[in-house]
């Protein structure tokens, strides 16, 4: 089974090129990097491909709160000579793909309602950090080894750059709060020193409840988180690589490759 | 009836924003406001059915989990008094255009949808006055020359039937006209015509004009075209703008009569005869090594790059707006200096944003003069500005700096830069050409155009007074950019154009302008111009300066697939004329020739400026530094002072790493914030071809020389880019001048003047000394403000900015890497403490400024670059503001790791005592680290009589110590010196 990724590009997204390359790096059969303008013309449909990605970026520049503007778009925008987007997108997790959403895609995926329970109703939301600022800065994230997530699988600790202005997440009640962590389905966490998950600044950048840095769905095949792993894809992307000794490829790699390797064993 | 909507945070949700904006308050308004919370409003200017409406408020504007709404009613919650802030009709409401667009998606593709406005809450519960709430609403929340402010108790709020839902739509009510003028009058009639109309021409000039349509030839063919004998309206400000100081450089190509000493010579243009010379001889040295491809005639410079592509950097300044609205006017110069590597050659993919402020002390006590904003307004709205103009953009901000002056408290000086890759070839010819043709139409993509931004170029050209226009100010709008970019790159891959340039200063004027005179000439219909709004006169039309736009030539075998492909990506794209060979730069309204302008006239028809400048040599003089504090105690003060404080709070919040190219970050180091000397990226992911980028900068040596300012400013570009692995025989430069108005009836005009040929005969030497060319630049020539009567100018100020190529895998940091480690001083240091931070933090006068020899630093550089090469170095950091003492702690910080130095083997020509060793600014100096097993190895690259020394060595524990003999002079830790250095600009 070939492994097609779609990358969507567009309206204030700017992490196209990297993530494309990120697949590359990891050895997805094919690449298609679409704008949202010809998805809603129609050019490309969502369910024929099995990785879709969504990158970086400032949909419509953060206005209305982050990705809001474009996760309207994708839930009332019409494509010309297609079925919906959610249907297109339903179609394609049913048949066994897979989605990762990055920083600004994450906040798609949630204000979507496909991030957590894919019901598309928003329970969870990515807000303001509570320091009020944008951060750009490398962060330390721990799995969760008993997830579900398939994107996480076999990596302890990975250091990533986190840059955002609204990657603190919140739930709509305490319950759901409990259930995610309890059900492990928040696979990475931001960590101290020490490795333990952290809600102090700067380690954890937001103020994310527990250090939550992602989210996924209970099938594992949704991933969501704030961090970019498409940023750390060779050696000299990483803070400290004039400090230390590193593999050339960058660690970032590996979450996407992750994805591939199971797509490749399922399908 | 309009329709009003609110949204706010349910009440059990924190409000970072909230707190953010209370954090910059006076601490005597804080202790007084016990809460604040930011709730947002939303205008729809029509109807719209019950059920749309409540789709729309719960999935575009109000998120679920975090906010509630309402509509036509407020929202309830506790507070004492409100703050309503929205726009004044006409100025870009980015968020409303958004909420515009989400709404849209609901209705169906043929109903017009009503526009929708956005607006600002801010609910406060407070001890405070009703003058105060007045004034914090004013000096705070809101910028009165761009938002309108209602202000309402509790009870008033609640009470009034009467919601402000009145839509900020503009409503012109103008019927558009065409005036002739008649400048057959006075000269004072003149000089009233130009200040009225801000056409900052001089009377002198409008008698050229008037002179030139006087003409017989010239009458006959405007008779024949059915034009008025007088010039129109749009005429003149066509030539207002393209003559203006702002586009010409009238004061770069004057003939200067510039006396030194006694000794008198005339130069023809300091732009000819010293930048553009010492490219061209630079260029010529090189021979086949040349790097220029296309330099001093496009948007930005190329260089080449690899054998595929070229490098194409542009570094603007956007001083006047940013002194009337800092967010608008930064905003819009980091997105329109975008455009200008977008807009050179066949377009260019952007890759990296610089920044550079010049700002007043931000915590200064001085009561600010009237008209003036608070020097931490401007601090924050600048950085905010850029902030959103660069993280929206999706361009990584991967150098900067900020500098602090007190004389930039009438204008800040806000440079933006932006640096991007073109392919070499486009099809089989140059991509760094452009090829419109005669017949090629005029095509406008992007944004449509209103009354913002009209006369940006002119006002520019003048001094900031008490009447300045607010239609200058404008603010940008990334996101649409974004889409037109990403439009126009796979438009230009497709070859669906022929030419393109940017809609900058000037607006239509000087774009279609300017590419008109690759054809010869060119027909414009003002009328087929998309507008935001009715009632525009055409010379609105033809100067206004709405962003986002550029302005394309494109065959007519192509246009049709040209707007089609723009259509289809939300883009909109017009053609509004065609160029031509005919000597004329035609423009019709409603396809009648409305005005009619001679192609060399308005390029060439302006005659040259003759100025005078006089310098007289300063003595030096030297201060008295026998009764300082002792040295521990200096290090600390000069770590804590502004310009040499961290600028980690800048750094962290500008995206310095999408699209994932960074190799050397603006901080680096064992903890992350390290102050790197230069940005280090790798274009492409899968190749380790690197660009370095660099700056320098030091207005304060202008008061004594500003040639020795140019030098030190070069120098320092020059050794940043070194420092980080840059490879000197690739390097370009781009020079930047902001000066104080050096014209006749300034104060002081002809040493202003005088400083700027000095300045300028230093680029000319230094680019030939080290072998770099210039390859773009730009001056900014009125950055004074008149306020209650006195002038505040700014230093003579020159920004070098540079690149340089390297291999990523030789890049170097700053921070202190292994303890063992040997460290190295390269270059001498001299008693140069003139003007140095050192001097103004004691307030010791003293003259004795470096001094820049060429000779013998680049051979020191090349050195350490061959060291570099064959990775002996471990870290490298120059030296500048605060000397060896300074560069030193920055190091250990940046490793978090000590240092054992003895200051008796310290590089010097002649003895000096340990306070200069540690804290005079010469230049052509560096730290350096070595591995001991590379000693050996590293010494033999070197000469005996070469500056370098071996000083001491990179130690485990945490402190700094500095010995001077058997004396330790300094021996803190460096926690404690990272505290000095970090604490004073943690805002």
């Amino acid at each position: 089974m070939k492994v097609r990724s779609l990358v969507i590009s567009g309206n204030g997204t700017n992490c196209e090129k990297e993530t494309a390359w990120a697949l590359k790096c990891a050895g997805s059969d094919m690449i298609v990097t679409s704008t949202i303008w010809e998805m809603l013309q129609g050019k490309y449909s969502f369910d024929d491909y099995n990785f879709i990605v969504f990158p970086g970026g400032f949909l419509d520049g953060d206005h209305l709160g982050s990705a809001r503007a474009q996760a309207h778009r994708l839930k009332y925008g019409t494509p010309q000579q297609r079925g919906p987007f959610i249907d297109q997108i339903s179609a394609m997790i049913n048949s066994g793909g897979i989605i990762l959403g990055i920083c600004n895609g994450f906040q798609l995926l949630v204000k979507m309602g496909i991030l957590p329970d894919n019901n598309l109703r928003q329970n969870v939301s990515l807000t303001h950090n509570l320091s009020g600022k944008f951060e750009a800065r490398w962060v330390s994230c721990v799995a969760d080894p008993d997830s579900p997530c398939v994107f996480t699988k076999g990596i302890e600790q990975i250091d990533l750059p986190v840059r955002h202005g609204e990657g603190r997440l919140i739930f709509d009640t305490e319950e759901t709060g409990t259930r995610l962590f309890t059900n492990h389905l928040v696979p990475l966490k931001y960590v101290d020193k020490k490795n333990n998950p952290t809600e102090k600044y700067p380690e954890n950048p937001n103020g994310s409840f527990r250090g939550a840095a992602s989210l996924c769905d209970e099938t594992g095949r949704i991933f969501g988180l704030m961090p970019h792993p498409e940023a750390f894809t060779h050696y000299t992307n990483h803070p400290s690589w004039t400090r230390m000794s590193l593999p050339e490829e960058g660690m970032g790699v590996s979450i996407f490759r992750n994805g591939i390797d199971w797509l490749r064993n399922h399908l | 009836m309009p329709i009003r909507i609110e949204t706010g945070l349910k009440p059990d949700r924190v409000d970072p924003l909230a707190t953010k904006w209370l954090n910059r308050l006076d601490s005597s308004f804080q202790n007084r406001i016990n809460n604040m919370r930011v709730f947002k409003t939303y205008i729809i200017d029509g109807d719209v059915p019950e059920e749309i409406l409540h789709i729309f408020c719960e999935s575009a504007l109000a998120d679920p989990v975090t906010s509630r709404y309402s509509i036509n009613k407020h929202l309830v919650s506790d507070f004492d008094f409100v703050i309503e802030v929205d726009f004044k009709p006409g100025v870009t409401d980015n968020e409303g255009r958004t909420a515009s667009e989400a709404l849209k998606i609901l209705f169906s593709s043929e109903t017009d949808t009503p526009g929708v406005y956005s607006g600002t809450q801010f609910r406060i519960s407070g001890d405070l006055k009703d003058f105060e709430i007045r004034s914090l609403a004013s000096d705070f929340f809101a910028n009165t020359l761009i938002q309108r402010i209602r202000v309402a108790s509790y009870e008033e709020f609640l009470n009034s039937d009467s919601l402000n839902a009145n839509p900020p739509v503009v409503n012109l009510n103008h019927e558009p006209a065409i005036i002739p003028i008649n400048l057959t009058v006075s000269d004072q009639e003149l000089s009233e015509l130009s200040r009225k109309n801000v056409w900052a021409l001089t009377v002198d000039e409008l008698k050229i004009i008037e002179n030139y349509y006087s003409k017989e030839d010239v009458q006959e063919v405007r008779k024949s075209l059915g034009l008025s004998s007088k010039p129109v309206d749009i005429e003149l400000e066509c030539f207002a703008q393209t003559w203006s100081e702002h586009c010409k450089h009238k004061i770069f190509n004057a003939q200067i009569t510039y006396t030194e000493d006694g000794h008198e010579e005339v130069i023809d243009s300091i732009f000819k005869s010293c930048i553009k010379k010492a490219t061209e001889n630079v260029r010529a040295a090189a021979g086949e090594n040349d790097i220029c491809l296309s330099v001093f005639k496009d948007n930005a410079g190329v260089i080449r790059f690899n054998d595929e592509y070229g490098i194409v950097f542009k570094v603007e300044t956007h001083n006047s707006p940013s002194a009337l609205d800092p967010y608008g006017g930064s905003l819009t110069g980091i997105v329109g200096v975008n455009r200008d590597p977008f807009g050179t050659g066949m377009g260019s993919e952007l890759l990296f944003n610089t920044n550079v402020f010049c700002l007043a002390d931000p915590f200064g006590k001085d009561e600010i003069p009237l008209g003036l904003l608070h020097p931490m307004r401007i601090l924050e709205g600048v950085r905010e500005g850029v902030e959103d103009g660069g993280n929206q953009s999706g361009i990584p901000t991967i150098n900067g700096s900020v500098v602090f002056d007190n004389r930039y408290l009438g204008k800040p000086l806000v440079y933006c830069g932006t640096g991007g890759i073109i392919p070499l070839k486009h099809m089989d010819r140059d991509g760094f050409e452009k090829y419109p043709e005669s017949g090629h139409l005029i095509v406008m993509c992007g944004g449509r155009v209103g009354m913002d931004g009209i006369h940006g170029a002119t006002f520019s050209s003048e001094e900031l007074h008490e009447e300045s226009p607010s239609s200058a100010v404008q603010i940008g709008d990334p996101i649409t950019q974004k889409r037109m970019f990403d439009f126009l790159i796979k438009a230009r891959d497709l070859n669906l154009y022929s030419g393109i340039t940017d809609n900058g200063a000037g607006g239509l004027s000087s774009s279609v302008g300017e590419m008109a005179q690759f054809t010869g000439g060119a027909r414009l219909d003002l009328a087929m111009v998309p507008l935001k709004y009715e009632g525009l006169d055409p010379w609105e039309i033809l100067v206004s300066e709405s962003q986002e736009r550029m302005t394309l030539s494109v065959c007519p075998t192509k246009i049709e697939e040209f707007l089609n492909l723009s259509r289809s990506m939300s883009v909109e794209s017009t053609v509004i004329g065609e160029f031509n060979s005919s000597g004329y730069f035609e423009i019709l309204f409603n396809k009648r020739t409305v005005a009619l302008m001679d192609m060399d006239f308005l390029h060439n028809g302006l005659p040259q400026m003759k100025l005078k400048a006089k310098w007289s040599s300063p003595e030096i003089f030297r201060g008295d530094f026998s009764d300082v504090p002792q040295a521990s105690e200096m290090l600390h003060r000069l770590l804590s002072r502004l310009n040499i404080a961290s600028k980690e709070y800048w750094v962290r919040q500008y995206d310095h790493e999408v699209k994932g190219t960074s190799v050397i970050k603006p901080l680096m180091g064992a903890e992350n914030d390290g102050p790197s000397d230069s940005a280090v990226i790798r274009p492409f992911h899968h190749s380790m071809e690197a660009i370095c980028v660099s700056h320098g900068i030091c207005p304060r040596y202008s008061d004594v020389d500003a040639y020795h300012m140019t030098m030190n400013a070069f120098d320092e570009a020059v050794r940043n880019a070194i420092a980080t692995g840059g490879d000197p025989e690739t390097f370009a430069a781009l020079d930047n001048f902001c000066w104080p108005d050096p014209l006749e009836g300034a104060e002081n005009s002809e040493f202003k003047l005088a400083s700027l040929v000095r300045s300028a005969k230093a680029l000319l030497e230094i680019c030939e000394a080290y072998q770099i060319p210039l390859i773009s630049g730009k001056d900014s020539m009125k950055n004074d403000a008149r306020v209650d009567g006195t002038v505040i100018s700014v230093p003579p100020t020159l920004l070098i900015s540079l690149t340089g190529i390297l291999s990523a895998q030789n890049a170097v940091s700053m921070d202190f890497k292994n303890p063992g480690d040997l460290i190295y001083v390269a270059g001498s240091t001299r008693n140069e403490m003139g003007h140095s931070e050192y001097a103004l933090e004691l307030g010791i006068e003293d003259t004795a400024i470096p001094v820049v020899k060429t000779k013998e630093f680049m051979k020191i550089y090349k050195i350490i670059h061959l060291a570099m090469r064959k990775q002996f170095i471990n870290s490298c950091h120059d030296m500048s503001d605060g000397g060896f003492g300074v560069s030193l702690a920055e190091m250990a910080i940046g490793g978090r790791t000590g240092c054992e130095i003895n200051l008796s083997s310290f590089p010097v020509d002649v003895s000096i005592d340990p306070n200069t060793m540690l804290f005079s600014e010469s230049a052509g100096r560096f730290i350096l680290t070595v591995p001991q097993k590379k000693k050996l190895e590293f010494e033999s690259l070197f000469d005996n009589s070469d500056p370098i020394a071996l000083v001491g060595e990179v130690k485990k524990e945490n402190r700094v110590i500095v010995k001077s003999s058997h004396e330790t002079i300094i021996d803190e830790t460096v926690e404690s010196l990272f505290q000095s250095w970090h604490k004073p600009l943690e805002l």
